[in-house]
């Protein structure tokens, strides 16, 4: 981190957001009591303009150099608040997207738009922490709040065993993470990020125990992230949940992962750049590998992008097996476009599912192509986006994780990813074949309202956009590095 | 003006505003919107071949914009002899696509003309790309509109042939991918021009040379990798068949001479006598599946992998006979492979079936009709007078100035050629009429007699006269060869 960080001592600013959607979350619970059924969304319009309002914040106190705050305990820098804007973005699209959902299956709640935003706070503060505890108390509320969403569908058994595996799973990994957590503490004697990366720099810590952390540090992470071999709850919970919180899993999670994993690994344990990078670079061939080969198998478009995110988690560590700014900005302009797409994917399925339908299985979205030429392509994009064929964002999301790797000499590396991404076209093409060369079986009208048909078009168009012109975006992940620390 | 951005964008916009406007109850509108952006799409190619300096190999028209400064990708577009004639080709035959599907495509209208036209500016933009990645960008792009032309608009087994021309093509452009990133860690610069003069290790050539030759050898496609063509042209619609054979097979022959040639010249020579004899399985061992096939649109699916393989000979003879003589047999295949699948699209139209089995006794019913298909048929063996003979005189004449015994393998598609093209004709056309159908057949009408007069001027054209044809190509490849025999060792 820079050194020339700045220290505020007694300043909330740099966690005025965190503040902000604290207060409001526990406002709108109030107010939700008070709301009677024909007038919950009160509690949703208040919802998303908590979020716009976190936004104007974190907007209005953006600052070029790292802002230390707490002794230390958050770090407000240029990355942690353009994973925030997305975080927000993505919370605000599951709200947008999954209202007549949730409002036909008895959950759109005040409890659900809480527990968004306190998942949320979460992400948040995974996303600024600067020292272990505040990442890890981070993680946990993110994660508590997840375990409540996926459950929240009481009545559907597929649900409750999705929220149960996920918690148990989730438990251990949280576990995992702790405990690594203690050896590095063992081994360095501090929690703090700089403090951990000065030590490990410095050689002074017990190699042995700080690599047993580190073992245990990079379990953890790989479960948030979901990769092979930590992936068993990635395809249960995103089939189980319902929609819009399969949304939410599947999307702003992997920004907060994605920073956890930079500032535990590339900053606190920095030093251990060539055991880590061998590690990830096994989760990441398995992910790739074994997410694109198992995603081929499935019926369900839940389950099929499920094992798609374990594929791209895969491919983002990619840019963390680079180990250098380049590499990093890869993988985080990966996170971005992959968060980007998935948000228009399960925009998507959420647009075709309605009372009674859930629009799960590959089969619903034959003949999509006849019965609106719109929303196919919005999909088409989306699946081309996934499989890296250009002129879509993916494809230079895979551009720049790939570059990363060969640059630094992995080319078998970028040849094992190109070939996984081959397989991977396979699955994705199909579900084109079935909405333009297939004749509809299901001919109901969408129910989607006028917001959301805007955003998710716009969602959709983006894709073809930052794939036609991926500067500003690619340009932003790498100022937003280099302002935070990492040249 | 920038011509060559607007070779491109053109026919994208066109492609976009059909979308638009056109709906499935109102073809009419798409097919007119359609043609026109066709139409202009391809008079904006005009002064590309009107303003063409013959005399030097430099890039001409060339437009250079930042465009990734991330990676310092540039939107760098340019043509010299090599390219430009296709961006013409290319543009022309999507204004005969889009005429020839005028009555016979009824269903979802709008996207069957949007696809071809959106294909074409990027086509156009493959050819035209002078950075490597803004070239694979449009390499893939392309893919997206045939597969959806192949899976939508074609035959019963429409699905299977779609996937597969889609993942046998890109198995070999991410491998590309990959060489064209490292070339990139070598250079520090994505511009294909200065990839020329990059020093590259004989290893680093040899592997370069397997990415590069298996993406463009799918493309051409040389044996063995050719199976995913005849699916594909069987189950294409007409145009889907047209575009494949007359310009998608052309961008992997010129991968050959824009990359792989100039870029890892020592690797080529290394292993010409590879590449030659793979194309000499595909003159003469596909001329001899042509030559047993039962329907019509794989025969000539067969018959262009057939003389694909004369034009990838020719590159690898390393010779300005030989180079030349493979470009202009891509440009008269262009014409001819193209001319065919109308005549297949015009029976078929009226028939429903491309078996020879079901016809015979064509000339009786449709004498018009039988004097074009003649025409073309005759070009197809290469006879001379027809563009086909062209290329494929000067490749012999390069294999036999090399070797003898080359320009006797190579010389038997004349025999082959002419066997299964014209025994095929005479099946077809000749003879009594065979059944009731080919009774009831009705000659060309006027909209299809005169795309197929067009092709027919252009196929006894660049017969009668190649000079101007061949004079583009001179400076570019000379300079081609100059970069091949220089080692990059």
């Amino acid at each position: 981190m820079n050194p020339a960080a700045m220290m505020t001592k007694f300043s909330l600013l740099p966690v005025l957001p965190e503040v902000l959607l604290l207060f409001a979350a526990c406002a709108i619970l109030v107010v939700d009591v008070f709301l009677g059924e024909a007038r919950r969304h009160v509690a949703y319009w208040l919802t998303q303009a908590t979020l716009a309002l976190c936004a104007w914040f974190t907007f209005t106190t953006m600052q070029e150099q790292p802002t230390l705050a707490f002794n230390a305990l958050v770090v407000d820098d240029v990355l942690s608040d353009l994973l925030k804007f997305l975080c927000y973005a993505a919370v605000s699209a599951m709200l947008f997207y999954g209202r007549p959902y949730m409002a036909a299956r008895g959950l759109f709640r005040g409890e659900t738009f809480v527990l968004a935003l306190t998942s949320l706070l979460g992400m948040m503060v995974m996303i600024s922490a600067h020292h272990f505890v505040t990442l890890y108390m981070g993680l946990e509320l993110q994660a508590l709040s997840l375990y409540a969403m996926v459950a929240m569908h009481r009545t559907s058994n597929r649900a409750s065993e999705a929220a149960m595996k996920y918690f148990v799973l989730g438990a251990l990994a949280s576990g995992m993470l702790l405990y690594g957590m203690s050896m590095v503490y063992g081994a360095t004697g501090s929690l703090d990020i700089d403090a951990v990366a000065r030590s490990v720099l410095t050689g002074q810590g017990n190699r042995t125990l700080l690599l047993f952390g580190l073992v245990f540090i990079v379990s953890g992470l790989a479960f948030k992230l979901g990769v092979v071999p930590y992936h068993m709850w990635v395809p249960d919970v995103y089939d189980g949940a319902p929609t819009p919180v399969t949304l939410l899993i599947g999307t702003a999670p992997k920004l907060a992962a994605f920073a956890i994993t930079l500032r535990m690994l590339a900053v606190a344990l920095g030093g251990l750049e060539f055991d880590w990078q061998g590690m990830l670079m096994v989760l990441s061939l398995l992910s790739m590998i074994l997410g694109n080969l198992v995603a081929i198998a499935q019926t369900n478009i839940k389950r099929m992008l499920a094992y798609s995110t374990i594929a791209n988690m895969g491919f983002m560590l990619l840019g963390f097996v680079a180990a250098d700014p380049n590499g990093f900005s890869a993988a985080m302009f990966y996170s971005i476009a992959y968060v980007l797409t998935s948000l228009a994917a399960f925009g998507v399925v959420l647009l075709l599912s309605r009372e009674g339908f859930e629009a799960d299985q590959l089969e619903d979205f034959k003949g999509l192509n006849q019965r609106s030429p719109w929303w196919a392509f919005i999909m088409l994009l989306v699946m081309f986006s996934l499989s890296g064929i250009p002129p879509t964002i993916g494809f230079y999301a895979k551009f720049t994780v790939i570059q990363a790797v060969v640059q630094q000499g992995f080319v078998w590396l970028a040849v094992v990813a190109v070939l996984a991404s081959l397989v991977g076209a396979f699955y994705y093409l199909r579900i084109v074949k079935l909405m333009y060369f297939d004749e509809p079986v299901d001919t109901a009208a969408f129910e989607a309202r006028t917001d959301a048909r805007v955003l998710l078009s716009a969602n959709g168009l983006a894709l073809l956009l930052f794939g036609v012109l991926p500067q500003p975006l690619m340009g932003l992940c790498v100022i937003a590095l280099a302002y935070s620390g990492f040249v | 003006m920038p011509y060559l951005s607007l070779a491109i964008w053109v026919p994208i916009v066109a492609g976009l505003a059909v979308l638009a406007v056109g709906r499935d109850r109102d073809a009419g509108s798409a097919r007119w919107i359609a043609l026109v952006g066709a139409l202009l799409g391809f008079v904006v190619t005009l002064p590309l071949w009107m303003h063409f300096n013959t005399s030097t190999s430099t890039m001409q028209f060339v437009e250079r914009t930042e465009w990734v400064p991330r990676f310092d990708l540039h939107y760098h577009l340019g043509v010299d002899g090599i390219s430009m004639l296709f961006v013409l080709l290319n543009s022309l035959m999507t204004l005969f696509v889009v005429w020839s599907a005028w009555e016979v495509i009824q269903s979802r209208v709008a996207q069957y003309m949007a696809a071809f036209l959106i294909q074409s500016g990027l086509i156009n933009g493959a050819f035209c790309a002078l950075d490597g990645i803004l070239f694979y960008v449009f390499f893939e792009a392309m893919l997206i509109p045939m597969y959806l032309i192949i899976g939508v608009w074609g035959g019963p087994r429409r699905v299977y042939a779609a996937i597969k021309f889609f993942l046998y093509t890109l198995v070999g452009s991410l491998l590309m991918l990959v060489a064209l990133i490292y070339l990139y860690t070598v250079s520090e610069t994505f511009s294909i021009l200065d990839w020329y003069t990059v020093p590259l290790s004989m290893k680093v050539q040899l592997l370069l040379f397997v990415a590069f030759f298996l993406a463009f050898a799918v493309k051409v496609p040389m044996w063995p990798v050719h199976t995913w063509l005849p699916d594909a042209h069987v189950e294409a619609p007409t145009g889907g068949s047209v575009i494949l054979a007359a310009i998608t097979l052309k961008i992997g022959a010129y991968g050959f001479v824009r990359f792989i040639l100039p870029i890892v010249p020592d690797a080529s020579h290394y292993l010409c006598g590879f590449v030659i004899t793979l194309s000499l399985i595909a003159v003469v061992y596909i001329g001899f599946v042509a030559l047993v096939q039962g329907d019509m649109k794989k025969l000539i699916a067969y018959s262009s992998i057939s003389h694909m393989g004369f034009v990838t000979l020719g590159f690898f003879l390393f010779s300005q006979l030989g180079i030349e003589g493979g470009l202009a047999q891509m440009i008269s295949h262009g014409f001819v492979s193209a001319a065919m699948f109308l005549c297949v699209g015009v029976m078929y139209d009226r028939m429903h079936s491309r078996q020879i089995a079901d016809y015979g006794g064509v000339v009786n019913t449709m004498p018009k009709f039988a004097a074009f298909m003649m025409l073309f048929a005759m070009a197809n063996s290469g006879l001379p007078a027809t563009s086909g003979f062209v290329g494929e005189f000067l490749v012999i004449l390069a294999a036999v100035k090399v070797n003898f015994w080359l320009g006797f393998m190579a010389a038997t598609t004349l025999i082959l050629g002419a066997a299964y093209t014209l025994w095929m004709y005479k099946r077809v056309i000749f003879g009594a009429v065979a059944n009731d159908h080919v009774k009831t057949l009705t000659d060309v009408n006027r909209r299809e007699f005169w795309m197929l007069g067009a092709l027919a001027a252009l196929v006894l054209a660049m017969g009668v006269w190649p000079k101007p044809f061949v004079d583009v190509m001179h400076a570019s490849v000379a300079d081609l060869l100059a970069h091949v025999a220089k080692s990059k060792l």
